[in-house]
């Protein structure tokens, strides 16, 4: 009953709060965590088979395959983002609770993109090895796959805020993610294969930059319209 | 119908809310000073928990306004959330944390006036459940443990859905003891219960057709 200001250390606790508990339960519940992964590994290490092991074939189309990989994998994560919470009541308790709703939303994408990007990233070298890059691209990958995935994960919170409410709704939300996630994957995979032919590739690089603080910074306050809009 | 121990703190003027092709409720009021309590009766399906919501600033209402402190809470959630605790007929725990997880991370989403969990766990019982996972526990259990949130914090207005619901003798009389000491302590409280809550404090009644 005190004081009903703002403050920001209180503001950045709530958030660390909410991520803080959502590691908790990846941790409880790996299966979650691993899925994204291993359908990461498993369709970027089938293509080598289904193509032979030719050198400069692989190399021509290993960045497209990986980030297409990385990309269906995020989608594939990405309707877990609301709806465990959902089902349970909790989101309607961080809804009711004295943090800021786009504080909310930021910190729900946060967690998931340390759950199910960073780990995408992590193994992305060695993926890369499997289609023979050149090392020096395997940092151009890791760069924009970071970007890329941040960019997924902050999007991606806002499609997953407004199918919350919708059975099934998760084909719905793949098709209102990837119009905004084909950018991404242009940018991502075409500035890897100019890295990949020793081509000028950091205009891709600033762009994905450029791309993932747009949306790092506008998606919050869009997730938090649609969770309000699921919530009535 | 009120007793004027203070200026009124929420109220609702002229509320309507349709849902499909019904009308809930219409022409709605209510005045909640400090000390005061709104039960809101009303059989299955008469719109309970959508009066809750609207309240609570989640549904706004087709018509009408809400205001907390003299603020339309659809439109200044904030004052009215930091001053607010909602007990919903689902938990709005993780079934995978323990409950003392599941506990500090309530605490940690609430602002200010948190209270020390260690009395709030002993004056409800729930010592003996702190280091199980919310999964574990029976639905009563739950339900007990649930009420943990209401003394959390020092917060003004609790909002609760059918507080009784899957509770022994007990727990029914706990749940009495706890609103009866909030409301003698200056709080606020609207409960949607179908069953009366054995109040010593005088209850506002609201009833939904």
């Amino acid at each position: 009953m005190s004081n009903p200001r703002t403050d920001m250390p209180s503001m950045l606790s709530g958030l660390g709060a909410i991520v803080r508990r959502d590691l908790l339960l990846a941790w409880k519940r790996p299966g979650d965590v691993l899925t994204p992964l291993i359908f990461f590994i498993i369709v970027s290490s089938l293509f080598p088979f289904a193509l032979g092991p030719d050198a400069t074939q692989l190399r021509l189309i290993g960045p497209g395959v990986v980030w297409v990989a990385a990309l269906l994998a995020t989608l594939l994560s990405l309707n877990g983002l609301f709806l465990g919470d959902y089902e349970d009541g909790s989101l309607e308790q961080m809804l009711l609770s004295p943090q800021p709703l786009p504080l909310v939303a930021a910190a729900k994408a946060a967690a998931h993109w340390i759950v199910s990007g960073m780990p995408l990233i992590v193994v992305s070298p060695l993926v890369a090895v499997t289609y023979q890059l050149p090392s020096a691209t395997v940092t151009v990958m890791f760069v924009t796959l970071a970007l890329g995935t941040v960019s997924l994960s902050a999007l991606g919170s806002i499609g997953a805020a407004l199918t919350i409410g919708l059975h099934r709704g998760n084909a719905l939300l793949s098709l209102l993610v990837l119009p905004l996630a084909v950018p991404v994957l242009i940018f991502g995979a075409r500035t890897v294969s100019l890295a990949a032919a020793n081509d000028a590739f950091a205009a891709g690089v600033y762009f994905l930059g450029a791309y993932c603080m747009l949306a790092v910074t506008l998606a919050p306050f869009a997730a938090a319209a649609a969770l309000k809009i699921s919530h009535e | 119908m009120r007793t004027d121990r203070d200026t009124p703190l929420l109220t609702g003027r002229n509320l309507l809310l349709i849902r499909g092709d019904r009308a809930l409720f219409s022409d709605l009021e209510f005045d909640l000073g400090r000390g005061e309590m709104l039960q809101i009766e009303g059989a299955n399906g008469s719109g309970k928990t959508s009066l809750l919501r609207v309240i609570a600033g989640l549904t706004p209402p087709q018509e009408g306004i809400v205001r907390w402190r003299d603020r339309d809470v659809s439109r200044k959630r904030q004052a009215l959330h930091d001053d607010m605790v909602w007990a919903g007929h689902r938990p709005g725990f993780k079934g995978d944390l323990t409950l003392a997880e599941n506990l500090r991370f309530e605490a940690g989403l609430r602002r200010h006036g948190v209270r020390p969990l260690n009395t709030t766990v002993k004056r409800l019982g729930l010592a003996s459940l702190m280091g199980l996972p919310f999964r574990v526990l029976s639905a009563g259990q739950q339900r007990r443990a649930t009420l943990a949130r209401l003394l959390l914090t020092d917060a003004a207005l609790w909002l609760l859905d059918e507080p009784l619901t899957n509770l022994d003798v007990v727990g029914q009389t706990l749940v009495a003891e706890l609103l009866d000491a909030h409301l003698a302590g200056g709080g606020l409280a609207v409960v949607a219960s179908h069953r009366d809550l054995d109040l010593s404090a005088a209850v506002n009644r609201l009833r939904l057709s």
